[in-house]
């Protein structure tokens, strides 16, 4: 979600680029002042250089330099951490936690967006034709977007309690037999992929609706003269012309659900057991989850999960140079 | 027919939003509910005998949490905004050079997770006595909110016409006065939906707050609630009150502000 604005750079840019052109003529004249104004710029960005040298450079090298030595709370506080190479490494791929961790944070990551992604674009067709209401109530499905994570979180929690939770008196009150949600190593990571869907909805049905608003609506007045039906159209008109918006809608999920902690850590604390921990939880968990911190290797989980992040955002970033060329 | 296929559409919406707000709804429900109710089977649907318990417990307990979010709420638009703003001001109209690769630095800096930055400044909050301060968590909650209020101030202030910055210009104001009274005025809009969603990341912020912060005598609403949590298994209706009262802040923004919302999120996913 963090991650939206992102296009606007690129498009600001572009744009930005394209209005040096009128100052073109009077070429002598712009090399001076662009000098001088090249000065202003760099003053003006100054603040925004060092902040990105203090608080997101140097935090990062350290996260580096934490997962090559041997970090312990007292290593820590006297710092001579012992240096031992890419040792936190081999121990994370070796443990018996890796495997897991990946596998649910990929059933996790892809379960969410697969039903996000459908529910999303489902409501943003269904709201697309204007009915009485439907502006107030695609703005009531802004809600759960816009609650702190914690609060969901919890929400959920004791909607999926065993015993008091509401969702098991429902299945109960129809014969069903009780659902130990939380607590019972087959239906934690279900449970936090429903939280978590529900979670996102929000944000592809606003960013999905919109681009709906972009496809011209001539385009399906002729379908429909065509005797195309509804769902004919759906499939021939608005699927291939919101792939563009899909593809970007998807992308930027991803980035999002794999860092997501709040809201396993909230419901599940990762557990019973790993049975709901993903790589992310993992690095949490070993850095601040328990009483003893150990920061080496959660910092090795967590240069891992920047890597994946990175794969999936230069995708992201490709994607969007595709379809800026072809518009 | 269409009239009566109209109806049909309005009915399903609310079914729609009824089963997708079903979870807000008992949050509030069960605030309500009393203590020896909230075991009751079946459930009570409906508050019918409400209590205030629970909110009386929030405004006994919970107020400096409450004050603590709001300061570092506030202290994280201030900042963002003083950076982002005069940042997309040298990226838009100053033609900054390197500015491409500060847009795509900008981009990754969003990819990278809470929780490694969470650590990377745990590590250096340690050397420098910030742990458990509240500037020190003003900072780093910025941080989720700097590269979107440069991207979004850039992309908006490209869109000021040259014209008018070229006056200006011819009038012999500086950059410094054109950024003042020109561009800024210009961009209030987007100041404000930088500034929401600078002050709604901060506000939910858990990550930062449970790391860094974890043992300061302020501690902001998230980590308080998830405290509560971990000490009252039994006290929901005054978890869930505590839980209303954190939600009220994105509540009143969405009432008064969610055209600013949705530019937030659509900002530049579409090309238009």
């Amino acid at each position: 979600m963090t991650s939206t604005p992102a296009d606007v750079g690129t498009r600001g840019e572009s744009r930005g680029a394209a209005g040096t052109e009128p100052a073109a003529p009077s070429a002598p004249r712009r090399r001076r002042t662009l000098s001088s104004s090249q000065w202003a710029a760099v003053g003006f960005a100054a603040p925004l250089l060092v902040y990105l040298v203090l608080f997101y450079a140097y935090p990062l090298m350290r996260n580096i330099d934490l997962s090559v030595h041997d970090y312990t709370i007292r290593a820590f506080v006297q710092g001579n951490a012992e240096f031992v190479g890419l040792q936190n490494y081999v121990d994370v791929f070796s443990s018996s936690t890796f495997p897991t961790a990946l596998w649910n944070t990929a059933v996790f990551t892809f379960g969410s967006i697969a039903f996000q992604f459908t529910l999303g674009l489902a409501l943003a067709v269904f709201f697309k034709s204007s009915f009485r209401l439907s502006t107030t109530l695609r703005a009531m499905f802004l809600v759960p977007w816009l609650l702190p994570l914690i609060v969901s979180a919890s929400t959920w929690a004791w909607m999926l309690n065993s015993e008091n939770g509401i969702v098991n008196s429902v299945i109960t009150a129809f014969g069903g037999e009780q659902i130990n949600w939380l607590t019972d190593p087959d239906t934690a990571l279900l449970s936090v992929t429903i939280a978590n869907i529900w979670l996102g909805i929000p944000f592809n049905l606003v960013i999905l609706y919109s681009g709906l608003q972009n496809i011209p609506g001539d385009v399906y007045e002729a379908a429909s003269l065509d005797g195309a039906g509804a769902w004919r159209q759906f499939w021939s008109i608005t699927f291939p012309l919101l792939r563009p918006v899909s593809a970007i809608t998807i992308l930027l999920g991803l980035i999002y659900t794999l860092k997501v902690v709040d809201v396993i850590w909230v419901m599940t604390t990762g557990g019973p057991g790993d049975s709901s921990t993903t790589l992310a939880i993992w690095s949490y968990r070993e850095a601040f989850g328990t009483g003893q911190p150990d920061f080496s290797p959660a910092a090795a989980v967590g240069n891992l999960l920047i890597v994946i992040a990175l794969v999936f955002g230069f995708l992201h970033l490709r994607l969007q140079h595709r379809q800026e060329a072809t518009s | 027919m269409t009239e009566r296929k109209v109806w049909w559409k309005t009915a399903l919406g609310l079914v729609f939003t009824a089963l997708m707000l079903f979870p807000v709804y008992w949050m509030v429900n069960v605030s309500f509910t009393q203590t020896r109710d909230l075991r009751a089977d079946p459930p009570h649907w409906f508050p019918w005998d409400p209590t205030f318990e629970g909110y009386e417990a929030v405004f006994a307990q919970q107020l400096p949490a409450l004050g603590t979010s709001l300061l570092i709420g506030l202290g994280s638009v201030l900042l963002t905004v003083v950076i982002a703003a005069p940042a997309g001001y040298a990226l838009a109209l100053l033609h900054l050079r390197g500015g491409r690769t500060l847009n795509f630095l900008l981009l990754v800096a969003q990819m990278i997770p809470a929780v490694v930055m969470a650590m990377g400044f745990y590590a250096v909050y340690n050397n420098l006595g910030l742990l458990n301060t509240i500037p020190g968590l003003i900072v780093a909650d910025s941080t989720i909110a700097v590269p979107f209020g440069v991207l979004l101030f850039t992309a908006f202030m490209s869109g000021i016409p040259r014209e008018l910055l070229q006056a200006a210009r011819v009038d012999g104001a500086g950059a410094w006065r054109t950024f003042w009274e020109i561009v800024m005025p210009m961009s209030r809009n987007s100041v404000l939906t930088v500034s929401l969603f600078a002050f709604l990341w901060a506000w939910s912020d858990f990550i930062f707050a449970s790391t860094i912060n974890r043992n300061g005598d302020l501690i902001p609403i998230t980590l308080s609630i998830y405290n509560y949590i971990g000490n009252n298994t039994t006290q929901w209706n005054a978890i869930m009150a505590t839980a209303v009262v954190a939600s009220i802040p994105a509540a009143i923004l969405l009432v008064i502000a969610q055209r600013y919302v949705a530019a937030g999120v659509t900002a530049g996913a579409i090309k238009d």
